[in-house]
This record gives structure tokens, sequence and C-alpha cells, in this order.
């Protein structure tokens, strides 16, 4: 049969981002999909040889604009790492609420834009709207929308005391209980379940093989979460990851619905469990020049990010590398893309919740 | 200019040059129920053919150059370039990086630059309004 070759993006009206993909077509059935990156490429990474190691958090920070907080987070921690600097509790729970509240509000952005994508706009709205009342809390504790600069080497720079801690909790409550019914519209509207129940189906040897990373494992009923490790203090939380075991669109979406109402669950807890010590100490003062090297991991929204810093006792330092989630999730997608419809498309890039800023940096 | 003076809808094309999401998702935001700038008309259309005005965030690098010469070359006279953000306007943090060329304005003529990192819903609104006044006066101009 005559193959054709259909190219999709930059701009396209499904994809918030640049991301061109060729799809080689039989007919209506999508049989190669060759994709081409470098529209949003900035040589982030290289401006650490520009920009000194205390300032270089701030350009960490705009890898993405949707996962800011955990990209500023992963850097400060890294660099706390390198220099052996001890954070005070306190800063170190702040992170994880504040972490938690990302993973929130990326979600909520994600179903909205997903939901957009299977033509469901009402969705999109009621989504949207859900997200705004976090952004108001993130403009409330950190001054930002998107871009919030909390974090610096060393702790955080600002305290939430501890009644609007409890505030925050009751609020996230009351979101929770009104996205239930969204929550349920995406999990059981029949028009949803038509769209995506089958389409774009990961298989969990695949997932596997393809080294599929956060939400997209997890919907494929592998048990991978770097929160897991205990590390960034939730070891002392009550922590499973959201698991689903049909590896199609559906359980990728209904993995994240699912992890909205645990991370509010996470950010309870932890409230519950920090010590009641409003007004201790933040951040301390870091002093040096930093020198060694290391790695580091979190659970982003989308996924594992590892950083990789190497430092050489000068101000600047000489290299630092993110592997972020999306481009762990990209084999997987050609994967799927390959066998799919035309129409499915869409439905199937959009699952696999693309960054691609955060993947070409 | 007061909002009853609108006597057109604006419809806008919205192109991601190299930024960071941050200004992508206020621009997004903008249409949803907080802010809904819809109400007035203003839609988000995937065409550049049935676009008014150019939204561009993030700044120019080597590759999409072309891409945002060919938006703004498929858009129908009269219309306008809305940088929105740092990155838009100069290049923002991102200035001295390698494959960073500077602003939009740059590659094509712009007519209102939006502020901010990220730029709040309310300036890119703002910048919109501003956006219809040039778009208003070059009409006229062309008439």
């Amino acid at each position: 049969m005559k193959r054709t070759v259909v190219p999709m993006g930059p701009q396209h009206p499904v994809l918030p981002e640049p991301i061109v993909l060729d799809l080689v077509l039989e007919d209506e059935k999508v049989v190669d999909a060759i994709p081409t990156i470098g529209y949003i490429h900035r040589g982030l990474e290289a401006l650490v040889e520009r920009v000194e190691y205390t300032e270089f958090g701030y350009v960490v920070e705009r890898i993405c604009g949707i996962c800011s907080f955990m990209h500023g987070m992963g850097y400060a921690v890294a660099m706390e790492e390198i220099m052996a600097v001890e954070v005070p509790e306190r800063a170190r729970w702040l992170r994880l609420i504040w972490a938690e509240m990302s993973r929130i509000h990326s979600h909520l952005l994600w179903l909205g834009l997903g939901a957009d994508a299977f033509g469901f706009e009402n969705l999109f709205m009621h989504c949207w709207r859900t997200r705004e009342e976090v952004l108001d809390i993130f403009e409330k504790t950190t001054g930002g929308r998107i871009i919030f600069s909390v974090n610096r080497i060393g702790g955080v720079r600002r305290d939430i005391s501890d009644t609007e801690l409890a505030a925050i909790v009751e609020k996230l409550q009351q979101l929770g209980a009104g996205f239930a019914a969204t929550a349920r519209i995406f999990e059981t509207d029949p028009s949803i379940r038509h769209r995506l129940s089958g389409v774009g189906i990961l298989s969990r040897e695949d997932a596997h093989a393809v080294d599929a990373v956060g939400p997209m494992a997890r919907a494929s009923g592998i048990r991978m979460d770097t929160r897991l490790t205990g590390t960034h203090l939730y070891d002392r939380l009550d922590f499973e990851p959201v698991l689903e075991t049909a590896g199609d669109c559906l359980a990728r979406v209904v993995v994240r619905v699912r992890e909205i109402s645990q991370s509010i669950d996470l950010i309870r807890q932890a409230v519950d469990r920090m010590p009641k010590a409003e007004g201790a100490p933040i951040e301390v003062k870091v002093r040096g020049l930093p020198t060694g090297e290391v790695f580091e991991r979190l659970e982003q929204p989308r996924g594992e990010v590892i950083y990789y810093i190497k430092a050489n006792g000068t101000k600047y330092l000489e290299r630092f590398r993110a592997r972020t989630p999306t481009f762990a999730n990209i084999p997987a997608m050609i994967k799927l893309v390959k066998g799919c419809d035309l129409a499915d498309v869409p439905n199937i890039i959009m699952t696999i919740d693309p960054c691609i800023s955060c993947t070409e940096r | 200019m007061p909002m009853s003076l609108f006597k057109r809808s604006p419809w806008i094309l919205h192109y991601d040059g190299s930024s960071c999401n941050g200004c992508d998702i206020e621009v997004l935001a903008c249409l949803t129920p907080l802010y809904d700038v819809e109400r007035f008309g203003v839609v988000n259309t995937g065409n550049p053919k049935h676009a008014d005005i150019l939204l561009v965030t993030g700044s120019v690098n080597e590759r999409n150059i072309e891409i945002i010469q060919n938006l703004y070359r498929q858009m129908p006279d009269p219309k306008v370039v809305v940088a929105v953000g740092a990155c838009a306007c100069s290049g923002g943090i991102f200035a001295r990086a390698y494959n960073i060329q500077g602003g939009i304005d740059q590659v094509v003529p712009v007519d209102v630059y939006v502020p901010g990192c990220a730029a709040r819903p309310e300036s890119i609104i703002d910048g919109v309004v501003s956006g219809i006044a040039a778009l208003e006066q070059k009409r006229k101009r062309s008439a």
C-alpha cells in the first residue's frame, strides 16, 4: 500500500509546545513516527559556565514552568549535598509540601489539556478552574504563580505559619472534595471510555523495555516511584504509589486523577507530622565554593528526574545535567504511536504528559 | 481602550518560541474560567490564516526563526504581534545561552511587549487589549 507522510507540528492545535512528528501512514494506520526536536532548545545546561552557582538555581527553575518548584528543589538539594550543608528540618518539610502541591497543579493542568485533546472542553475548563485554587495557595505562600524562586541553597526563603498550614490542608481537602465529581467523570464517563479505553496499550514488559517512568510506568503496573526510596522525608509518610494495570490511555488518566487525592493526603500527613516549630530556622547561610560531583533524584509529576552536577572549586560549576521524565517517556510514546489510528495520535501524545521544554532545555 | 468599544472579535494565534512553559500556561490560563477572555470574543485559534494577533512566548533560536516567520507571513493583514514575557521581549534569563538569538523583534515586527517572568494573565490580557488598539490603527491606516 502507498505510504503517506503527515508532518505534525511544530505548531499544532493539540500541542501546547512545539515538537515535530513525521507520521508515516498506510491508509489511516500509523506505521512509523519520526520525532524531531530542538525547537525549544536554549542551551540551558551550558549556561553553568556563565552564571555563578549561587544564581544558577534561578536558571534551573526555568527548565520548565510547570515543575519549576521541583527543578529548583532538585538543584538546591544537589548543591547542599555537594557542599555538605545540613538543612533545617522545617525547610525540608516545607519543600515536601510545595512539591506535592506542584504535583496537584501539574496533574490538574494535564488533565485539562488531556480533556481538550479528546474533545471534552467543558472538563478542560473545570480542571483549570480547580487548578487556580492551588495557584492561589502558591501565590500566597511563595509570591509567584508559576516561577517561585523560593528554594535557595541551604533552605527556603519563606516560612508558612502553622495556622496557615492548617488552613492550606483544609482548603486542599475542600478542593479534593469538589474535584471528586470531575474525577468521577474521568473514570466513568462512557464517551471518555470509548475514546481512551484500549487505546495505546503499553504492556508491563514493554514499559520495562523502553524504560518508562512516572505515571506512564505506574499505569502499566510497574511499582516505580522515587518517593519509595524515602528520601526528602517521604520515609516519614505513609505512601504507596497509585497503580493501574491496563496500560492504556484511560489508565494513565486514572493514575493521575488518583494521584491528586493522594498528594492532598500526603500534604495532610506532612502537616500533621512536622514539628510545630513556627519561627524555627528555615535556612542556613552557605559559604565557600563547591567541589565534587553528585547525582540527585526526585519524583516529578511526570516521573523521575535525575540531576548530575560537577563542581570544580570555582564559583562556576563545571557541568550541570538533567535527565527529565519526558525524555525517558518519548521512546514509549513512539512505540505506542506505531500501529494506532491517525485520530488517536493526539491522545497518545498527550497521555505521556509531554513537557518539551524540560526535554530540550 | 474600554472593552465596550470593541467592534470586532480578535482571534489569537499562540506560538511557543523557546519558552519554559510558564508564559504558555499563563496564556492558556487566560482562556479558562477565572480570566475567561472568550467572553470578549477573544478566541485561541490554531490556524494562522484565521488569526489577527500573534502571541509569541519565549525567544528566538536557530530552529524556530523560520517557523515564526512562516506563521507571521501566513496571517492576513492587518496583523499585530504581541511578545509575551521577558524571553520574548529580550531573551530574558536565557539571553546569554548559546542557542538564543534574542527577542522576537529580531525576526518579526513587534507591536506590544508584555513584561514578566512569567507574565501574569492580567498583563497578558492587557497586552492583547493594547494589541487590539494597534490593530484598529493599522486597519484605519490601510483603509
